[in-house]
């Protein structure tokens, strides 16, 4: 420091309030000892940035996670009862109670039989939605034009084994078609012949007697669906699919609380790094500690200085971790499930004063240790 | 001289090692749970996602179309052809016989129950078989675990039936009662529930099935729950184009592909098929799953390398004076450089082993708690984990040595540094 700017400052102190005194205490211990300044506060920004990350993740894995088990298919099923068909409005009804969280696909079943008197299992639906519904079904081709129909692999080598025109008769009308693609699935769906709602319906006349629905969200989201569904229809039965219900609860859970223990552990050795790394810092300058006190500092003017330090740099570091957190969960989010998490602005206040809390108990802690020694010990290098 | 300093420095700032110590433990600790739940965890959601139900099904090579609409068989039983129970138990000869969870035999057969026509499903409840000199226990209550029972299992040798809850309902019969099936009273051991067409039916041991529908040894369909590797462009193959090591290769892959392959082997005239609900998306939700906690595992460490650092350069920084003192006995930089590198070096070995030994164990409390079996800790890892140790521990102090070195010792002894 040239004496020039020695002098200046002099004067300008001798002006300045008794307040500015504090403010530059604090400014000078960052300037002056920028590289402990600097790595306490990068330690303070990067456990920051790990509670940050962690806690957006943990919230927002859950929703997608639930997402992901929404491939298995439907996870309600609405179904007729006693053989009646399900009553016209049934459909919009459950469109209505599902209020664009989920998808309801209408399924008209009968038995139909080939030119040779072999019983079949026809189904009409809507192909295009129960495309999406069943997103496992494998097909070699969706049925496009007039009379085209899905074959079941095992329905296929009954009724059209040469990949030829056939025809099928159900209450004595018969009705010619062609098959466009054979379905394999490993399951009932194999030994069905799949047609498109209207043209099952002029050829036989049979309502839908089954509505199978993908209603979104947490379990007890979709719990409140299926309450709103048996409402709207207290014609017909709605039942959850347990099978799928209670393996994604299972599996979701364990996914859980192994995500819950791995944010604790980085939580915690984030904090401990904090602490350690502030610790140090604050008890590395017991020597500016004793010069304040052997020049007459008062105990509460020290603290507030050592607290006031603490939590600025607390506040900081807690601010720019936060954003570098949200980026890390943004990033883990677009790699492994191809969708952005959508940064929680409700873990800031958390976060925030998480660190502000160990960046204090960092400052108490050494101060209290230094409280009872004398300046003289100190400054001796003792 | 060299060993003597590095001693002392132990011996007389216990307090500064011990912290110093512990953060490496702590860290390395951390990193080697993380690392083995990370690995370990593809496995264990494999397992968990087996509650899913089967994702084999077994039926006869020469089987007629199943007639089934909304859970109703409208099958004739005189209709098709039926796999061979004596054949079941080869199951457990297969070579992936390990990845089986189980398997259940159904045989659907119409009966006539209180005027009604309803559909009686035989299968293993919890069957007891014989494998050579191997017994082992399969059925429904392995592979179907959302299935409820209100009242009790029957028994797989009994005469016992289970009544869907729905029958139940609307023939007013409860746990206890008495229902005739073809001429023969049956004990309705419990009320069945189980979210599917099964509450609509009359669940019996298969031998009752059997002698219901007068062809001993006889099953529809069998049902098989196997631990399988998400499949793969190589899974997707026809075995039949695959020479030599391929075919091994892919023989013994636990691909769903290759266990069906094995399943048709080991039981005569049959055709197994994926499930294609089950297996397919099981794929994708242990990719999901491994992957985050793969990510997260990168986090961790990353979070722990810095933790370890942070701490070590805080250590050194508090030794200025002392770098100083040997700087002003005519220590040269390398030799202080050495004395403190060793002693990292010893700090990170000492720590590290701690920390990897409580790591096993905290990796080994999860898996008990979570997943109610082990998660081991691969020794392999040891030797890597401690070489990241040391080099997270040296680089954490390398900055603050360096920086010591360079001090002027008059400074650095005045505390100016």
């Amino acid at each position: 420091m040239s004496s020039g700017s020695a002098t200046g400052l002099i004067a300008r102190r001798a002006q300045a309030p008794q307040r500015s005194m504090f403010l530059r205490m604090l400014l000078r211990a960052a300037v002056l000892r920028r590289g402990r300044a600097a790595a306490a506060l990068l330690a303070m920004v990067v456990a920051a940035a790990a509670t940050t990350a962690m806690l957006n993740l943990y919230v927002d894995v859950q929703t997608k996670l639930h997402t992901e088990f929404r491939n298995y298919g439907a996870n309600v099923v609405v179904v007729a009862k006693d053989g009646q068909p399900l009553p016209s409005d049934a459909l919009q009804k459950i469109e209505s109670a599902l209020d664009g969280r989920g998808m309801a696909v209408p399924f008209a079943y009968v038995v139909a039989r080939t030119l040779d008197g072999q019983p079949v299992v026809v189904s009409g639906t809507d192909l295009e939605q129960a495309r999406k519904l069943n997103s496992w079904w494998s097909v070699t081709a969706w049925p496009s034009g007039v009379q085209d129909a899905l074959l079941g692999m095992r329905a296929a080598a009954l009724v059209a084994p040469q990949g030829q025109g056939f025809d099928l008769s159900f209450n004595g009308r018969t009705i010619h078609l062609n098959p466009a693609g054979t379905l394999r699935t490993g399951s009932a769906e194999d030994s069905r012949i799949y047609l498109s709602r209207t043209e099952f319906e002029s050829w036989t006349g049979v309502q839908p007697s089954t509505v199978e629905i993908v209603a979104s969200g947490t379990p007890e989201e979709v719990n409140a669906t299926l309450q709103k569904l048996a409402l709207a229809l207290p014609d017909a039965e709605v039942r959850p699919i347990r099978q799928i219900m209670e393996g994604e609860a299972r599996v979701f859970g364990k996914t859980q609380s192994t995500l819950l223990v791995s944010a604790l552990l980085i939580i915690l050795t984030a904090a401990l790094c904090v602490l350690s790394t502030l610790m140090g810092w604050v008890f590395d300058r017991r020597r500016d500690f004793a010069i304040m006190k052997a020049l007459g500092a008062s105990e509460r003017l020290i603290g507030g200085f050592f607290v006031t330090e603490a939590a600025v740099l607390g506040a900081v570091g807690a601010l720019f971790g936060f954003g570098i957190g949200v980026a890390i969960a943004a990033w883990i989010g677009r790699v492994n499930f191809h969708a952005p998490v959508v940064p929680r602005f409700a873990v800031l206040p958390e976060v925030l004063f998480g660190s502000i809390a160990v960046a204090l108990i960092a400052a108490i802690l050494p101060m209290f240790l230094l409280r009872r020694v004398q300046p003289a010990t100190i400054l001796r290098g003792e | 001289m060299f060993a003597r300093l590095v001693y002392e420095s132990f011996r007389r700032q216990k307090r500064r090692k011990l912290l110093a110590g512990a953060a490496i433990t702590l860290g390395v600790g951390v990193a080697t749970a993380m690392i083995a739940v990370a690995t370990d965890i593809g496995d264990k959601i494999s397992r968990e996602l087996r509650t899913f139900g089967a994702n084999l099904v077994v039926t006869p090579q020469e089987d007629s179309l199943d007639l089934q609409v909304a859970g109703v068989d409208l099958k004739p039983p005189s209709d098709g052809a039926y796999l061979n129970e004596g054949d079941l138990p080869k199951i457990h000869g297969m070579f992936w016989h390990n990845n089986i969870v189980g398997f259940a035999p159904v045989l659907p057969v119409a009966v006539n129950v209180g005027g009604k026509g309803v559909t009686l499903l035989g299968t293993y409840f919890s069957k007891q078989l014989n494998f050579g000199k191997e017994e082992f226990q399969t059925g429904v209550r392995l592979i179907y675990p959302w299935w409820k029972v209100n009242g009790t299992w029957p028994d797989d040798n009994s005469q016992d039936v289970l009544l869907g809850e729905r029958l139940a309902a609307s023939l007013a019969h409860k746990a206890g009662d008495e229902i005739e099936l073809a001429g023969q009273a049956h004990r309705v051991a419990g009320v069945l529930s189980t979210g599917g067409a099964e509450d609509d039916q009359v669940v019996a041991p298969l031998a009752v099935a059997q002698s219901v529908l007068g062809k001993p040894g006889a099953v529809r369909r069998l049902y098989v729950s196997a631990v399988t590797k998400p499949e793969d462009a190589f899974a997707r193959r026809d075995p039949k184009t695959l020479r030599g090591p391929e075919f091994d290769r892919w023989y013994c892959s636990p691909y769903v592909q290759s266990i069906a392959y094995q399943l048709q082997e080991a039981i005569p005239h049959s055709h197994a098929e994926q499930i294609r609900q089950i297996a397919q998306n099981e794929g994708t939700v242990l990719a999901r799953i491994k992957g985050l906690m793969l990510l997260i595992m990168l986090a961790a460490l990353m979070a722990a390398a810095l933790a370890v650092s942070a701490a070590m350069a805080t250590a050194m920084f508090e030794r200025r004076t002392e770098v100083g003192l040997m700087r002003a006995l005519g220590a040269g930089s390398v030799s202080v450089a050495a004395i403190f590198f060793a002693e990292a070096l010893l700090l990170a070995v000492l720590g590290g082993s701690a920390g990897f030994a409580g790591g096993a164990m905290l990796a080994r409390v999860i898996g008990r708690s979570i997943f109610d079996s082990q998660i081991a800790v691969n020794v392999v890892l040891f030797p890597i984990v401690i070489a990241i140790a040391v080099l997270v521990t040296f680089s954490g102090s390398a900055l603050a040595i360096r920086r010591a070195v360079k001090v002027d010792p008059v400074y650095a002894l005045r505390g100016e540094a």
